[in-house]
C-alpha cells in the first residue's frame, strides 16, 4: 500500500528490501499497512465463509453442506471477523495515525510493534488449518461451537477447539502488546503543548480501548486455558460432575466479550467525529463531553457482561442489576449521538465518500444501539436471545458500527497514506451498494427472530423461507460490492490524482500538516501545539 | 400531483405484490399463549414504540440538517458559541432527566414487573414437570401436583395431576432424512414435529425444572415467552400456563452440536378431561412397553432396526459406517463384535452393553432413555446387521438384571 514511502528515508539507515523489509520493519507506517492489508484479506475470507452460510440458508433443506460443517463455518466466521478483520483494522489505523496525530516520529515501542503484527498470520493459520487437515482425514474440522466456546460442547469438540484456543492466545498476546504500545506512546510522545485534553478524539478512543484490552484479554486467555485443561488434563472447572459449573465459563467469557464490543467500536467513535468536523467545516461539538462519555462507556462496559446470558438462569437481583446497568449505557451513548449530530448541525457540509459512510454509520449504528436497549430487558430477552433478532442486532453494531466505520476511515485517510486520491465515484457507488444491501440482509433477520427462528441452525421450518431468501440474495450483493472497495484501494495505491497535503478542505489536525504520503520517519522536527 | 399519484400507485402495487406473499407472515412475536408471552409482547411493543419514536425524531433532525446545511447551497458554517454556565447546566440536566425517565421509569418499571413475574416459578403453580435436554432430543418427566394447595383448585384436579406422576418419555424429531435432503416433499411442520408431544392441561400453572444430560440446551416455545438454558448438573426453573388449547411448536435455542437444528419442542395444551384421558392412556402405554418380553433373534433384529434408526443413526449412520473420528463405525467395531458377558455372568466393562447403558465420552448413556426391550433389540440388531454377524442375541431380561 505504501510503496512510495521508501523514497523518503534517504538520509537514515539502509533498509532491507523485499520480504525482509516487511518481516523486520519497525516503522509504524509499514506495520500499520501490514495490519490493514491483513485485515482486508481476512475480511474477504470471513465474508466468503458467511456467503457459504447464507447460500445454505437460501431455502429449507440441506443443499450444500452437512450440519457439522455449517457449525464450523459460523464459529470461524465470527472469530475471523472479530479478531482478524475488525481488531487489526483498528490497530492498523492506530499505528498509522496516532504518531501522525500527536506529532511523534514513531510508536514508542517499535520492536514490540513488529512482533504484535507477526503473531497475527500464525493465528489466522491456526484458526483455518483444521479445515484443511480434515480434508486429509486428520481431525474433524474447525471449532464447531460458535465463537463463544461454551462448554460442555467445547469440551466434547475435536482438535478444532484446541487450534482455536491457541489462536485466541496468540491474538490476545498480540492485542495486549499493541495496547501497551499505544498507552506508552500516548502518555510519553505527545507534541509539546498537546495536553491530554487536547488529544485528537481518535487517540482518546484508542487509549480507552487499550485499557479495556489490557484489563479483559487476560481473563479470556485464562478462561480458554481452563477450557484446555478441562479438555486434556482432567480438570473440572466447567463440569458439574467435578464440582465446576458450565455457566462460570460464560461469566468469564463475557467479562471479556462485552468490553470487546466497545474495543471494536471505541476507535471508530474516535475518528468518526473527526470525519464529521472535516466535512462539516466546523469544529467538533462537545469535545469534553465526548471524552467523558467515552470513559463512562469504557467503565460501564466491564460491569454489564451477564446480559449476554440472561436465560442461563441467575438470581433475580442479578437479573435486575445487569438489566439496569445495561440500560445505563444509553446515557453516555446518547451524549455521543447528540455531539455527532450537533457537529453536523449548521455546518457547511459536503458529502464525499468518507462523509457518506460517517452519516450512514450514525443512522445504522443508531438502529444497533436502540435494539440493544430493547435487548437489555430481561423478559423480552427471553424471546430475542439466540434468535435471529440478536443476529441482526449485533450485525448493526459490528458491521454497520464497526466495519462501515472502518471504511469511512479508509476513505478518509487513504489519500494521506498513499498520496493519491481514490476514485470518488466508485467510492460513492460502494457506499450506496453497501448500505442498501446491508439493510436488505439484516432487516429481514429482525423479523425472522421475532417470528421464532433460532440462530445457528443449518436448516429451518418452512414458515421462515421468504425472509431467508431475501436475506441471502442481499448478502451476496453485499459481499460482491466489497470487491469495488478492494479495487478502489488497489487502484489508489498504484496511482491516481495526486493528493494535496491537506487532502480535505476542512481537515484539522497534525496529520494534515505533513506531506501526502508522509515522510518515512513522520515528524523529524517536533511540532508544537498551542 | 402527478408525482404523488405515481407514488401512490407504486406503493399500492408494492402492497399488492407483497401482502399475499407474506399474508400469513408474522412481523412481531407469534400469538401469545401464556401470561408470560402476553406480558413479553406488551413490553416488546412498548419498547419498540419508544425506540422507534426516538429514532424517527433524531433521524428527522439529522436529515433536515443534511439537506439544509450544505456547502452546495452556499450555507456558511456557523460557529457554535460556548454556552453560559446556566444554559450549560440546563442543557445537561434536561436531556439526562428525559433519558433517565425513559430508561428507568417508562421502560424500567414494566421491565421490573416482567422479571418478577417470569422468575416466580413456585407461587400458585399447580404441577411440576422435569425436562431433560440431551443430544438431540428432549425427555419429559411428570412429577405430579405441586405440594402446596392452590386456592380454587378442586381435589379431583389435584388427583389427576398427581396421577400423572411417573410418566416419562422421550420426544424425537419425526421429519425424515429424505425431507431434509430434498428427496421427499417437506411436510407442513417440517423440522417442528415429534413422535411424543408434551401434553399439558390448559389453565394450570406448570413449574418446569430444567436440566441436561450432556451439553447446554435451551427449551424454547416462542408462543410461551419462556426460554431457559438446560445446564448439565444443575436444575434451572421456568414456568408456563397455557391459556387456550392448541399445539405449540418451538425448538432448541442453544447450539448443542450437529443436531442442534433437529430437536424441536412440541407441546399440546388440552382441557382437564382430555388430560385425564391422556394420562390413563399414556400410563398404560408405558407399562406395556416396560413389560419384559422373551423374543427370538429375528424379532429382536427386526424391532432393533427401528430403534437404531431413531436413536443411533444420527451419529453412527444408517449403514453403521459412523462419522470417524468423532463417531466411530459400528461395522466391524471391537465393541459391537466383542463378548458382552464375562465368565461370572456379569456384563464386562467396555462391552457392548456397558457402552449402551453407561456411555463413554461423546456416547451418551441410554439407561434413562430406552426401555429394557429397546436396549436388547438395538444391541442384537447392531451385532447381527450393519455388516456384523456375531450371531448371539441379548434378551430384555438380561438387560433388566444388568441394570441392577
Amino acid at each position: 500500500m505504501s510503496t512510495t514511502t521508501i523514497t523518503h528515508d534517504e538520509e537514515h539507515h539502509d533498509h532491507p528490501t523485499g520480504i525482509m523489509r516487511w518481516l523486520t520493519t519497525t516503522n509504524h507506517k509499514d506495520i500499520g499497512t501490514m495490519y490493514l492489508t491483513f485485515s482486508l484479506i481476512m475480511f474477504l475470507v470471513g465474508g466468503a465463509m458467511v456467503l457459504g452460510i447464507r447460500a445454505e440458508l437460501f431455502q429449507p433443506g440441506l443443499q450444500l453442506m452437512k450440519p457439522e460443517f455449517y457449525n464450523q463455518l459460523i464459529g470461524v466466521h465470527a472469530l475471523i471477523m472479530i479478531f482478524s478483520a475488525l481488531m487489526p483494522a483498528a490497530t492498523g489505523f492506530a499505528n498509522w495515525m496516532i504518531p501522525l496525530q500527536i506529532g511523534a516520529p514513531d510508536m514508542a515501542l517499535p520492536r514490540l510493534n513488529n512482533w504484535g503484527f507477526w503473531l497475527l498470520p500464525p493465528s489466522a493459520i491456526l484458526l483455518t488449518l483444521p479445515f484443511t487437515l480434515a480434508l486429509f482425514g486428520i481431525g474433524d474440522g474447525a471449532i464447531a461451537t460458535g465463537w463463544t466456546f461454551y462448554p460442555p460442547l467445547s469440551v466434547q469438540g475435536g482438535i478444532g477447539v484446541d487450534f482455536a484456543i491457541f489462536a485466541v492466545h496468540l491474538l490476545g498476546i498480540s492485542s495486549v502488546m499493541g495496547s501497551i504500545n499505544i498507552i506508552v506512546t500516548l502518555f510519553n510522545m505527545r507534541a509539546p503543548g498537546m495536553t491530554l485534553m487536547k488529544m485528537p478524539m481518535f487517540a482518546w478512543g484508542w487509549l480507552i480501548t487499550a485499557f479495556l484490552l489490557v484489563a479483559t484479554i487476560p481473563v479470556l486467555a485464562g478462561a480458554v486455558t481452563m477450557l484446555l485443561t478441562d479438555r486434556h488434563f482432567g480438570t473440572h472447572f466447567f463440569s458439574a460432575a467435578g464440582g465446576g459449573d458450565p455457566i462460570m465459563f460464560q461469566h468469564l467469557f463475557w467479562f471479556f466479550g462485552h468490553p470487546e464490543v466497545y474495543i471494536l467500536l471505541l476507535p471508530v467513535w474516535g475518528f468518526i467525529p473527526q470525519i464529521l468536523q472535516t466535512f462539516s467545516r466546523k469544529p467538533m461539538y462537545g469535545y469534553k463531553a465526548q471524552v467523558y462519555s467515552l470513559w463512562a462507556i469504557g467503565a460501564l462496559s466491564v460491569v454489564v457482561w451477564a446480559h449476554h446470558f440472561f436465560t442461563a438462569g441467575m438470581p433475580v437481583p442479578a437479573l435486575l442489576y445487569f438489566m439496569y446497568s445495561t440500560m445505563a449505557i444509553s446515557l453516555p451513548l446518547a451524549v455521543l449521538f447528540f455531539c455527532w449530530i450537533k457537529t453536523m448541525w449548521r455546518g457547511s457540509m459536503t458529502f464525499e465518500t468518507p462523509m457518506l459512510f460517517a452519516v450512514g454509520w450514525i443512522i445504522l449504528f443508531g438502529i444497533g444501539g436502540l435494539t440493544g436497549l430493547v435487548l437489555a430487558d430481561v423478559a423480552a430477552d427471553a424471546q430475542y436471545h439466540n434468535s435471529y433478532f440478536v443476529v441482526a442486532h449485533f450485525h448493526y453494531t459490528l458491521f454497520a458500527g464497526g466495519i462501515m466505520g472502518i471504511m469511512a476511515g479508509v476513505y478518509y485517510w487513504l489519500p494521506k497514506m498513499t498520496g493519491h486520491m481514490y476514485n470518488e465515484k466508485l467510492g460513492k457507488v460502494h457506499f450506496w451498494l453497501t448500505a442498501i444491501a446491508f439493510n436488505m440482509t439484516f432487516i429481514p433477520q429482525f423479523f425472522l427472530g421475532l417470528a421464532g427462528m433460532p440462530r445457528r441452525i443449518p436448516d429451518y421450518a418452512i414458515q421462515f423461507t421468504e425472509f431467508n431468501e431475501i436475506s441471502t440474495i442481499a448478502a451476496f450483493a453485499l459481499g460482491f460490492s466489497q470487491l469495488l472497495f478492494v479495487y478502489n484501494i488497489v487502484m489508489c495505491v498504484k496511482g491516481g490524482k495526486k493528493a494535496t497535503d491537506k487532502v480535505w478542505e476542512g481537515a484539522v489536525g497534525l496529520e494534515w500538516t505533513l506531506s501526502s504520503p508522509p515522510p518515512y520517519h513522520s515528524f523529524t522536527e517536533q511540532p508544537t501545539v498551542n | 400531483m402527478l408525482m404523488q399519484s405515481i407514488k401512490k400507485t407504486g406503493l399500492g402495487l408494492l402492497l399488492i405484490i407483497a401482502v399475499p406473499a407474506f399474508a400469513d407472515y408474522s412481523w412481531s412475536f407469534p400469538e401469545p399463549a401464556t401470561p408470560m408471552a402476553l406480558d413479553t409482547l406488551h413490553v416488546h411493543n412498548e419498547f419498540m414504540q419508544i425506540t422507534t419514536a426516538i429514532f424517527v425524531v433524531v433521524l428527522a433532525i439529522m436529515i433536515y440538517s443534511i439537506f439544509a446545511h450544505r456547502k452546495s447551497k452556499s450555507y456558511v458554517a456557523h460557529v457554535d458559541q460556548p454556552l453560559t454556565k446556566k444554559s450549560e447546566i440546563f442543557w445537561t440536566l434536561v436531556p439526562f432527566a428525559i433519558l433517565l425517565s425513559i430508561d428507568f421509569i417508562i421502560m424500567g418499571i414494566p421491565a421490573y414487573k416482567s422479571v418478577i413475574m417470569m422468575e416466580d416459578t413456585r407461587n400458585d403453580s399447580n404441577m411440576v414437570i422435569k425436562i431433560t435436554g440431551s443430544q438431540w432430543r428432549w425427555q419429559y418427566e411428570y412429577l405430579g401436583a405441586a405440594e402446596a394447595n392452590i386456592k380454587g383448585e378442586s381435589a379431583e384436579d389435584k388427583q389427576v395431576l398427581n396421577d400423572a406422576k411417573g410418566i416419562k418419555f422421550v420426544s424425537n424429531l419425526t421429519t425424515t432424512q429424505d425431507e431434509m435432503d430434498n428427496k421427499a416433499p417437506k411436510g407442513e411442520h417440517y423440522l417442528l414435529e415429534v413422535d411424543n408431544k408434551l401434553v399439558l392441561p390448559v389453565g394450570k400453572k406448570v413449574r418446569i425444572l430444567m436440566t441436561s444430560a450432556d451439553v447446554l440446551h435451551n427449551w424454547w416455545v416462542p408462543q410461551f415467552g419462556s426460554s431457559r438454558v438446560a445446564v448439565p448438573g444443575f436444575i434451572r426453573e421456568t414456568w408456563v400456563q397455557i391459556l387456550k388449547p392448541g399445539t405449540y411448536r418451538g425448538q432448541c435455542k442453544e447450539l448443542c452440536g450437529k443436531g442442534h437444528g433437529y430437536m424441536p419442542v412440541v407441546v399440546e395444551g388440552v382441557s382437564m378431561q382430555e388430560y385425564q384421558k391422556w394420562v390413563v392412556a399414556k400410563k398404560e402405554e408405558i407399562a406395556k412397553a416396560a413389560e419384559i418380553k422373551e423374543m427370538t433373534k429375528d424379532e429382536l433384529v427386526t424391532a432393533g432396526k427401528g430403534v437404531y434408526e431413531k436413536n443411533c443413526a444420527v451419529c453412527h449412520q444408517v449403514t453403521g459406517a459412523g462419522l470417524p473420528p468423532a463417531f466411530p463405525a459400528l461395522t466391524g467395531s471391537k465393541v459391537a463384535n466383542g463378548p458382552i458377558f464375562g465368565a461370572d455372568g456379569k456384563y464386562l466393562k467396555d462391552s457392548h452393553l456397558d457402552r449402551v447403558l453407561n456411555g463413554k465420552g461423546v456416547m451418551p448413556s441410554w439407561k434413562a432413555v430406552l426401555t429394557d426391550n429397546e436396549i436388547a433389540e438395538v444391541i442384537t440388531y447392531e451385532r447381527n446387521a450393519l455388516g456384523n454377524s456375531v450371531g448371539d442375541l441379548l434378551q430384555p431380561a438380561q438387560v433388566k438384571s444388568a441394570r441392577q
